[in-house]
């Protein structure tokens, strides 16, 4: 197998590295090389950050460049706009429609493009959801990454069965249930 | 390595991770450090392992000199930081390399090649080269566990303290890493050694000479080390590469023959020079400076590298591809669209302190911490940021070269964190000399920037244990400050007063504004705010201290994000209107 390549955006503070920690937890348990790189410090102040996931037989460098990734997974719409140029051709896109503005855009100096998942839509293939109403409705609107994360799986290769075991490993106990909710939501999308 | 049992599957470890297990494996007993993204995770993992004694220093001076003092007593000792924490530690750092060691003494410094955390983008084997002290390089977790393993040893066996130096891409990356068990490693015995451990100019004459001596032999003997590893296949191009650059290289040059140096200080120069007599084109792939790059063409050799690498930033693959192959990669253009720089928090306490200052149109020397970004727009009041502890001592300076009125639109502001760490120094200074000012300390309770780590006024050590809180309010007291306010962070009323009262006077004022880190508390929010449109006039000046939760609609309307509100209320106290109510949560 190729090594698979696999980006997540979003905005500091909204939960990428638990995403990324499931990834990970989710390709070792599959038997294959993995490496993933992270965001901390100061980015993470509501800054644009990413995570690359990498797995195959053998993976050396431990980003994912322009025109790389197999799936972009974007937790807010400007920032898959800011990083589609990642994207092999044939590659999936799955942003959660949710709209987060920039300090630029919050004082008025800039405007938030208009029409975004349209737009990306032209070139590519997108899968959209609205994770925040739809984790809102399971009561808990921190849980919507874990939905994006369902909707992601689609275009993956593991079986539901796999997400659901490492999921269960890797949020705390308290919130198993809910994450699994998520995650199925997400899933069956 | 070798002979030792393995213990489980292999595990994936963030770089970091596998720094704090290569510790534990190797017998280490204490680490000391003070928090500095991208290091801070090796003492946030090693805290994991009760047979570590750790602990968060004050600062990097201290925390170096904590680790030398157990080297000294005869057990295995670790102190981290970041890049420009050596810098605050170099003073201890340049004389134990003379010193040397008794227990093995290892210091992790991470590097932030593309300024991820940053305020500079310095290369700490040049430090290093300086201090005449023994650089690691691994490049990925499984190596970060092993090379620190191995500076250990090389440490003991060398008598001299051993550098492994990371960077922000391999700390924060994580990979797959074998555990081993951890080494019974027994203490040194503690014998007086004047000549050693005094260093009076007599005895450090005698020491400097050992070290050079130390110098030559890393050098002839890196021929062996099996931390250097070569890979031979087309002779046509030979890369001579270290750290996170290998990655890149290995996938942009498969074809390509690869010296993989481990040590890159001193340099093992005739493993080097057979190499490059092995290869036509010999390229020196390194990121920041061209330490390994001038060395090598100073002793006669032929080699690429700055001439067509940059000095600035990460490599990756694909550049390294266009660099050397010419290849035309794909690179498709970025869309042009608005940034999202970091921002204060929704409910930070110091966007509250910032509104005050910009209201009354006052200045901020700045100082490092999550509070920088108050220079940013639309806060825009800090004006200068340095290093830590510059903030207090650059008014200082001002206030001595244009005088007392000059700086009466002007305060310090300072963290917590950052206070205790050099910038009481800097205070006791302003004491001493007769100087005035405001110096505003943003207490939040916490080491905000790099993800909240306890420290001396906090009341919890690194373990978690509870002990002493230090009162920053008696500490400036007892340096000597006599006119010292304790405010809650968001009484923008009082702190207003108080602040304009404080630049009047013509003396040292010290205001601790209070509040603790909106993150700190992870209880559920139980109150937010939520405009009435009815009665907002959409004059948008609740939008003043820049909440990332306050937007503007395309329809001119005003609204609160309720997924970002944490009720802090900043903004109810900026409208006229009486537009902004507060909604209670169940
Ligand atoms: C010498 C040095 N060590 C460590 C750092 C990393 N660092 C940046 S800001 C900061 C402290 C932030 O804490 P505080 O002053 O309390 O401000 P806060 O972020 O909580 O607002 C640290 C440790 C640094 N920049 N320089």
């Amino acid at each position: 197998m190729d090594t698979k390549n696999i980006m997540i955006v979003g905005v500091g503070g909204q939960g990428t590295l638990l995403t990324s920690r499931i990834l990970g937890g989710l390709t070792i348990q599959a038997g294959y090389d993995v490496k993933l790189s992270e965001v901390h410090g100061m980015a993470q102040r509501g800054g644009s950050v990413v995570t690359f996931v990498r797995y195959g037989k053998k993976v050396n460098e431990p980003i994912v460049e322009e025109g790389q990734a197999d799936v972009l997974i974007a937790f807010e719409k400007l920032e898959a706009l800011r990083y589609v140029h990642f994207l092999k051709k044939d590659g999936a896109i799955v942003v959660n429609d949710q709209r987060i503005d920039p300090m630029p855009v919050v004082i008025g100096a800039e405007k938030y493009p208009e029409n975004i998942i349209e737009d990306l839509a032209k070139d590519h293939r997108v899968f959209r959801v609205d994770a925040i109403d739809e984790a809102k409705k399971l009561g808990n609107s921190r849980v919507f990454n874990v939905i994006v994360l369902g909707l992601a799986a689609q275009h993956m290769d593991f079986t539901k069965e796999e997400w659901l075991s490492v999921i269960e490993k890797t949020v705390p106990a308290k919130t198993v249930e809910i994450n699994k909710k998520a995650f199925e939501i997400g899933y069956n999308l | 390595m070798k002979g030792e049992t393995q213990v489980s599957e292999k595990v994936l470890m963030l770089g970091n991770e596998a720094f704090a297990r290569g510790a534990y494996e190797a017998g280490c007993k204490l680490s000391a450090a003070y928090p500095g993204t991208p290091s801070t995770e090796i003492s946030e993992n090693i805290v994991k392992y009760d047979e570590i004694y750790s602990e968060w220093s004050p600062n990097e001076k201290v925390a170096m000199e904590v680790a030398i003092g157990a080297s000294i007593s005869g057990v295995r000792a670790l102190a981290s930081m970041k890049h420009v924490g050596l810098n605050v530690a170099a003073d201890p750092l340049f004389t134990v390399s003379y010193i040397g060691v008794n227990g093995g003494l290892v210091i992790i410094v991470a590097d932030d090649p593309g300024l991820y955390s940053s305020q500079n983008e310095q290369d700490t084997r040049a430090v290093a080269r300086a201090a005449k002290i023994p650089v690691l390089e691994p490049s990925d977790s499984c190596e970060a566990k092993d090379f620190v393993k191995y500076a250990f040893d090389l440490s003991e066996k060398y008598d001299t303290p051993v550098i492994v130096r990371t960077t922000t891409r391999l700390s924060h990356s994580q990979g797959l890493v074998e555990l081993n068990e951890r080494l019974d490693i027994e203490d040194k015995p503690y014998v007086r050694d004047f000549a050693k451990n005094v260093m009076m100019p007599g005895n450090a004459k005698g020491r400097h000479l050992f070290v050079e001596s130390r110098e030559r032999a890393l050098a002839e003997d890196g021929y062996d080390f099996p931390i250097n590893t070569v890979e031979y296949n087309d002779s046509k191009i030979g890369v001579i590469t270290s750290g996170i650059p290998y990655q890149y290289v290995k996938e942009a040059l498969p074809e390509a023959s690869v010296l993989k140096l481990g040590i890159v200080n001193p340099l093992p120069r005739r493993l080097i020079e057979e190499f490059a007599s092995k290869v036509e084109t010999l390229y020196i792939i390194e990121e920041l400076d061209p330490i390994i790059e001038e060395q090598v063409r100073s002793w006669g050799i032929e080699a690429v590298g700055k001439d067509i690498l940059t000095v600035q930033g990460e490599y990756s693959a694909n550049m390294i591809k266009k660099a050397i192959k010419g290849e035309d990669v794909y690179i498709a253009k970025a869309a042009e669209i608005p940034n999202r720089p970091p921002i204060l928090c929704p409910g930070c306490p110091h966007r509250s302190v910032f509104s005050v200052l910009k209201k009354l149109k006052i200045r901020a020397a700045g100082d490092i911490g999550c509070y920088t970004l108050g220079a940013v727009a639309p806060l825009s009041v800090v004006d200068t940021t340095i290093c830590m502890g510059a903030s207090i001592s650059s008014l200082h300076g001002m206030e001595k070269a244009k005088g007392k009125e000059y700086i009466k639109d002007w305060v310090a502001v300072i963290g917590d964190s950052t206070f205790l760490h050099t910038g009481l120094n800097s205070l006791m200074n302003m004491v001493y000399n007769k100087s005035t000012g405001t110096v505003v300390i943003l207490d939040n309770s916490t080491t905000g920037m790099t993800g909240h780590q306890d420290h001396a006024a906090t009341g919890l050590t690194l373990k978690g244990e509870a002990t002493y809180s230090i009162d920053l309010e008696e500490l400036c007291k007892a340096l000597g400050v006599s006119n010292v306010h304790t405010i809650n962070a968001f009484d923008t009323k009082k702190l207003e007063k108080t602040i304009k009262e404080s630049v009047g006077l013509d003396e040292i004022v010290v205001i601790i504004a209070q509040a603790p880190c909106a993150l700190l508390d992870k209880s559920p929010v139980t109150k937010q705010y939520t405009i009435d449109q009815d009665k907002c006039k959409r004059c948008g000046m609740c939008m003043k201290p820049g909440c990332p939760a306050i937007t503007k609609k395309e329809d001119g309307s005003i609204e609160i994000n309720d997924t970002m509100c944490n009720g802090c209320g900043l903004c109810v106290e900026f409208c006229k209107f009486d537009a902004i109510k507060s909604v209670k949560l169940k």
